[in-house]
């Protein structure tokens, strides 16, 4: 039996007055998909921050294949190596080609040399399929674009767990379908990964667990089909419920 | 006699080239260094940052001069005249650039260094290969205009006798009653290398700007 590769132990992050989220535990195993869901407000992005020590946490523990990364003697420039982080808002390097954002960890964390940097960045950009995209600036990339060069800048680092940031939230609907795409793909491939999305389809064809989350704490995990089919608890059905009215009911009568 | 004229104050462009040469890249220097101290360092340093600018800012130019070729050198440090008003030029322009940079580096945003960390990047690799590059290329139009300003600026050393256009042309002008020509001639080089100046940024800003979806 594999131990988990990221557990997260009673996290709790307070900002001034504000608790955040209280006294989280999660386990993520190797290769597991997990899709978090939640109202808006509960904390879900900033519980993926601390994950990746972007922002710390008031107190809980947080362990990386065994290792406790919150540790005061961790280095968090390491631990970000092994994380992945793909944000809602793409956040590409301006200043860099597609090539460019997602060599400049390899060259510069990494210190591969120039040459085996571009070739594993043209093998990251060819996963999400934009290997003819390579000398192009993030302004000159869609939306949907943009946020694949973003997967492929993550992928590059070979990190142990992958975090997504609602990943489809700032797209329009019509790019949405290329980023879960390259996504399905990865979880396929058994890359670890923990996504917060509102994408219920995704969540349910893709997920191996689904984490429901509200203010703050969470309410009740499981497989897509116990959460959708089953959920426990009166709020994850609500909530459900509420989404998907908004999303298009026709999933819903299948 | 016309010609020799002319070519007395054309000698001193040299020297006013130097001067902005001197001041222009001292003032780069140290306002980036308090640009990013100002941006990215504690409370304290921030403050100190803060108030450098506000004090430099407050100033006028050719007092700062004063104070540095006439109290400071000789009793403190030993400053040819040329040093200390290029110095003293390069000090206060270092205010005004920090501001510029400070603002170009803040409009980068805080998204920026947040991706640079989440790839593994220390804080000094994020701003080094991330937000410099970026903050740089948007400072380069304000920048542009400080360049010209200390260009017109370094006319202020003839006051310690540096012998550069503004110089020249005061003495052209007792010696030969010819102020308007003497000074007519002085207006046309500064405007001709201020004009190069900005040109020459104009083509920089340009040739750096980052291509977009219409482009």
């Amino acid at each position: 039996m594999d131990s988990p590769i990221l557990q997260a132990k009673n996290l709790t992050k307070i900002y001034g007055q504000n608790v955040i989220f209280q006294d989280i535990s999660l386990d993520v195993n190797r290769g597991e998909t997990i899709v978090v869901i939640g109202p808006s407000g509960t904390g879900k992005s900033t519980l993926l921050r601390c994950i990746n020590l972007l922002t710390p946490i008031n107190s809980g523990q947080i362990f990386l294949n065994g290792k406790e990364i919150t540790a005061p003697e961790a280095s968090e420039d390491k631990v970000r190596q092994q994380v992945g982080m793909v944000f809602q808002n793409f956040l590409l390097f301006n200043h860099l080609t597609a090539l460019d954002n997602v060599m400049i960890g390899l060259s510069k964390v990494k210190k591969l040399p120039k040459a085996q940097a571009r070739e594993k960045a043209l093998y990251e950009l060819n996963r999400v399929g934009l290997s003819d995209r390579a000398d192009h600036y993030p302004g000159q990339l869609s939306g949907g674009q943009q946020q694949r060069v973003g997967i492929a800048r993550a992928l590059a680092m070979d990190p142990s767990v992958m975090l997504f940031d609602e990943p489809t939230s700032a797209l329009d609907p019509e790019l949405i379908g290329e980023v879960l795409g390259v996504m399905e793909i990865l979880a396929r491939e058994h890359m670890t990964m923990l996504v917060v999305t509102h994408e219920m389809g995704f969540a349910r064809e893709v997920a191996n667990r689904i984490v429901f989350m509200e203010k703050g704490s969470i309410v009740e995990q499981g497989s897509p089909n116990d959460l959708f089919y089953h959920p426990q608890h009166e709020r994850t059905r609500e909530f459900l419920w509420k989404i998907t009215e908004l999303y298009g009911k026709k999933d819903e009568e299948e | 006699m016309l010609a020799n004229f002319f070519l007395y104050i054309v000698q001193g462009i040299s020297i006013t080239i130097g001067v902005t040469l001197v001041a222009l890249p001292a003032g780069l220097l140290l306002g980036l260094g308090f640009a990013l101290i100002n941006t990215y360092g504690g409370p304290w340093l921030k403050r100190l940052s803060a108030a450098y600018s506000l004090l430099m800012r407050g100033v006028p130019p050719i007092v700062l001069l004063f104070i540095l070729y006439f109290i400071l050198s000789g009793n403190v440090v030993n400053l040819t005249p040329f040093w200390a008003g290029s110095i003293a030029l390069g000090i206060i322009s270092s205010a005004y650039q920090m501001e510029i940079l400070r603002g170009a580096l803040l409009s980068i945003g805080g998204g920026q260094m947040t991706a640079a960390r989440a790839v593994g990047m220390t804080r000094l690799q994020s701003i080094q290969h991330i937000i410099l590059p970026q903050a740089l290329r948007i400072a380069i139009p304000p920048w542009s205009n400080e360049a010209s300003i200390v260009l017109k600026d370094s006319s202020l050393v003839y006051a310690l006798g540096v012998p550069e256009v503004l110089r020249r042309a005061q003495q052209l002008s007792a010696t030969t009653q010819q102020p308007m020509l003497a000074f007519g001639a002085a207006a046309l080089i500064y405007f001709v290398l201020v004009f190069l100046v900005n040109r020459g940024l104009d083509a920089l800003a340009e040739k750096t700007k980052l291509p977009t979806q219409t482009a």
